[in-house]
């Protein structure tokens, strides 16, 4: 299994491949992963000069570790294969789909960056895959798409693409949301996969986003697909255990393992009944927290 | 010769100044000098008016003459019109050889240039030129030097009588018939009139220029009509909504607000940051940015500033009526935040001689604690260049910079990595106008760094681990890693202008640039 299908991937920043000035060092916010985009940000007319500002990028700038993914074009397009090769051959971490709505929409792209792989001399495998769901048949489809193929490490909600299909709008409240999230983080949790939430765009809004950012984290999701650096320490900050949920998961962790070994089943922790079904949460959070730089123990 | 920030100062450049090159920062600590007095004209006849009908009459009664020098303030900054306005007179009389000695140049004066190609205009001395000026001198249209020194540099210049100014030219928003100047009130108010302070003092004749004629007496003054020689009123002497703009928004540069961040913890994490601490700060946006990141921490810890100096900002302003701040000393307005403050009986108006004359007995730079600082170029050994652009081209001006750096015991200077293709951090600066001994901590969005000859800030840092910390050569090294080492700039041999050190030695000097071959 390709060891980043896990990776923590709280924040994706959406970066336009025209713009040299925006690709050359995004890693100093600190962003999770970046989204580098050949699709909607690049004007028609540019997307020669895109990918070519993409590929030397790709082969010049070292990201100091942040995850480099491509946003091809639609497979409706004549441009997401070559899109592919050349996001292959400058060696990205991952393929963003847009628009998928089937497993079949997966598998197409995967057989081209498996044969790009191939052309450029890449590990097999080593080239993973996203979906953006942007409609409501995609939606509708969120787990087969989930378990369309081995590369695929997350689906990420479109808001304003799925809105649209479904005749309404973005309403700020995030109720037009709702049965897309709820739908798709169901999915992706039963297929072991990631999901992101959509973008927030207004930037003069950061209280918004806020609020936007804490709903999706308490429905479950795994992060957020962001458009301005801005919102980086927003959601990290939200995404990061406290230190208080630090200390608890501890507690947790190490209680589960000791009355285990004394054959107890039940017990409280600060005054919470805690069992085995605890045991997993308690260890994602030590793991996010170490991931996120605030935990040193050895849990 | 080489001076003391390792340039080369050529001979032909000491012979024809008279100056010596630059030799550390504290060379003419205790070195006595003569102040120098200016010739007074007595009025006592009580039926003398110093009332002139136009610019022309103040000139002509002024004596002015081929080879004079004029001075001017910029209190008005890009919304001035007195310096065209007094030239394009000048110009019309058919004088040459004049010296321009204005506190600084900018945009605004672009149409001097024309004056420069046709040799009225043959000398320039200010803080230093932004736009077609620059753009002139360092193609080498200006005959003779310009000379770049600091506000505080100024002020020793004329208070030596190095620069001997014969007609000061004094754009004041209110005046009375009698020479009694403020730099508040009227349709260009710019809140204060540091600058011109030294002018009243030193200029053989002194001309106020207003467009507010009150009645006498305009009190309290800022320059007494024991200074004016004569007062001229003419239709208009700035563009109001280009002097003071509202307060700038805060900047939503993410990178900006970064480098503010990593500054304001510097600043909390050293040591001089307890209560009744000293600061001055600028414009810029990561400036303005920390200075509000850093009210929040003095909120929350309880700890008030004793006096904030210098060029006043809204949030400088804000915490005075917050009560975080003693006192405001102001030397210049930048906002209109910054102009109405000026009422508040806690917020002071000093001179530019009091903020940062190194040949005073004291100045205010001497007791700063913090100064935090722009630089368009900063290299290994912490030398910064704030005037000359990395394409050869004079385009910036010293202002405060050296003053400040050299007098704060902590100075931060906020520099981006990169300028665009242009590595910030580099190996030698184009041009030195603030020497690395000066410079303590330099902030970029890639990390901080520490000047060596500051151990105990550099353990402070380490001990509070608040911010990356990098070595100046690690920050050069990942700027050239990035948009690689940038060829030297070719110059032709001419010496086009001097950076003079505060203390009137040569920093360093600006050669002509060679023209960019046409394609």
């Amino acid at each position: 299994m390709n060891p980043n299908l896990k990776r923590l991937r709280r924040s994706m920043m959406f970066l336009n491949c025209q713009k040299p000035g925006l690709i050359k060092d995004p890693y100093v916010y600190a962003p999770d992963s970046i989204l580098l985009d050949l699709e909607d940000a690049v004007a028609e007319r540019e997307k020669d000069a895109a990918r070519y500002s993409l590929y030397h990028a790709l082969q010049e700038i070292d990201y100091r570790g942040v995850e480099r993914v491509v946003r091809i074009n639609g497979l409706d397009s004549d441009l997401w294969e070559e899109d592919i090769r050349c996001a292959v051959a400058g060696g990205c971490d991952a393929i963003r789909i847009p628009k998928t709505e089937t497993a079949e929409d997966v598998r197409r792209v995967e057989a081209a960056v498996e044969a790009a792989e191939k052309d450029y001399g890449r590990e097999l495998g080593s080239t993973l895959i996203m979906a953006a769901l942007e409609s409501a048949k995609g939606v509708m489809n969120a787990y087969s798409i989930c378990t369309s193929s081995e590369r695929m490490f997350g689906i990420a909600l479109s808001g304003g693409d799925y809105t649209k299909d479904l005749q309404t709008t973005i309403s700020g409240t995030g109720v037009e949301l709702m049965g897309a999230r709820q739908n798709m983080i169901i999915a992706a949790r039963a297929a072991g996969v990631q999901c992101f939430d959509t973008v927030y765009t207004n930037l003069n809004d950061m209280e918004g986003f806020r609020r936007d950012v804490q709903t999706i984290k308490t429905m479950g999701f795994d992060g957020k697909s962001i458009i301005n650096p801005r919102q980086i320490p927003i959601v990290h900050e939200i995404f990061t255990p406290t230190q208080k949920e630090i200390v608890f998961a501890e507690k947790v962790v190490h209680e589960i393992d000791t009355k285990k070994a004394q054959g107890i089943g039940v017990f409280t922790v600060d005054g919470k009944m805690i069992d085995i079904a605890f045991y997993d949460g308690a260890k994602r959070t030590l793991a996010l927290a170490k991931a996120s730089g605030v935990y040193k123990g050895d849990i | 010769m080489k001076n003391a920030v390792g340039r080369e100062i050529p001979e032909e450049i000491l012979k024809l100044t008279g100056k010596e090159p630059f030799q550390g920062n504290n060379y003419k600590q205790g070195v006595p000098f003569r102040r120098m007095g200016p010739i007074i004209r007595p009025n006592m006849d009580n039926q003398h008016s110093k009332l002139v009908g136009s610019i022309r009459e103040a000139l002509e009664k002024c004596h002015a003459h081929n080879g004079m020098t004029v001075s001017f303030h910029h209190h008005f900054r890009e919304g001035d019109l007195i310096v065209n306005m007094v030239m394009k007179e000048i110009h019309d009389m058919g004088l040459k050889n004049i010296t321009v000695a204005a506190t600084s140049l900018g945009k605004a004066h672009d149409p001097l240039v024309p004056m420069i190609e046709d040799g009225t205009i043959t000398r320039i001395e200010a803080s230093g030129v932004r736009g077609k000026i620059g753009e002139a001198i360092s193609a080498g249209k200006l005959k003779g030097l310009a000379i770049m020194r600091s506000h505080g540099g100024r002020v020793r210049s004329l208070v030596t009588g190095e620069t001997k100014v014969d007609i000061a030219f004094i754009g004041a928003p209110t005046s009375d018939d009698y020479g009694n100047l403020r730099g508040i009130g009227g349709k260009t108010n710019c809140g204060v009139l540091s600058y011109s302070h030294v002018d009243g003092d030193c200029a053989e004749y002194v001309v106020a220029i207003t467009d507010c004629l009150v009645p006498f007496p305009n009190f309290p003054a800022h320059i007494s009509m024991t200074k004016v020689d004569y007062v001229c009123v003419v239709d208009a002497i700035g563009i109001p909504e280009k002097i003071a703009t509202g307060a700038a928004k805060p900047t939503t540069d993410q990178r900006k607000l970064m480098m503010a961040e990593y500054c304001t913890q510097v600043v909390v994490n050293t040591p001089y940051f307890k209560d009744g601490f000293s600061y001055q700060t600028g414009v810029g946006g990561a400036s303005i940015a920390s200075t509000i990141s850093l009210t929040k921490i003095m909120q929350e810890r309880g700890i008030k500033m004793g006096f904030g100096v210098g060029g006043l900002t809204k949030p400088m302003c804000d915490l005075l009526d917050m009560g975080l701040v003693r006192v405001l000393m102001d030397t210049q307005a930048f906002d209109l935040d910054a102009v109405s403050n000026v009422i508040n009986p806690a917020h002071h108006r000093i001179t530019a001689g009091a903020y940062a004359n190194p040949f005073n007995k004291g100045a205010f730079v001497n007791r700063l604690d913090y100064v935090i600082l722009a630089s368009l170029e900063v290299d290994v050994h912490f030398n910064c260049n704030v005037v000359v652009g990395s394409d050869g081209v004079i385009t910036g001006a010293q202002g405060g910079h050296p003053d400040t750096a050299q007098g704060a015991k902590c100075t931060i200077v906020i520099c981006p990595l990169l300028q665009g293709r242009i590595p910030a951090i580099c190996t030698d600066v184009t041009t030195v106008t603030t020497p690395g001994e000066s410079v303590d901590i330099v902030v970029t969005d890639y990390g901080v760094a520490v000047n060596p000859n500051r151990p105990d800030l550099l353990e402070a840092l380490k001990k509070a681990d608040c911010v990356p910390l990098k070595t100046i050569e690690e920050l050069r090294d990942i700027a050239y890693s990035i948009v690689g080492e940038p060829e030297p700039v070719e110059f032709e041999d001419r010496i086009v202008g001097i950076i003079e050190a505060r203390d009137g030695t040569i920093m360093d000097v600006v050669r002509q640039v060679k023209p960019i071959p046409e394609h």
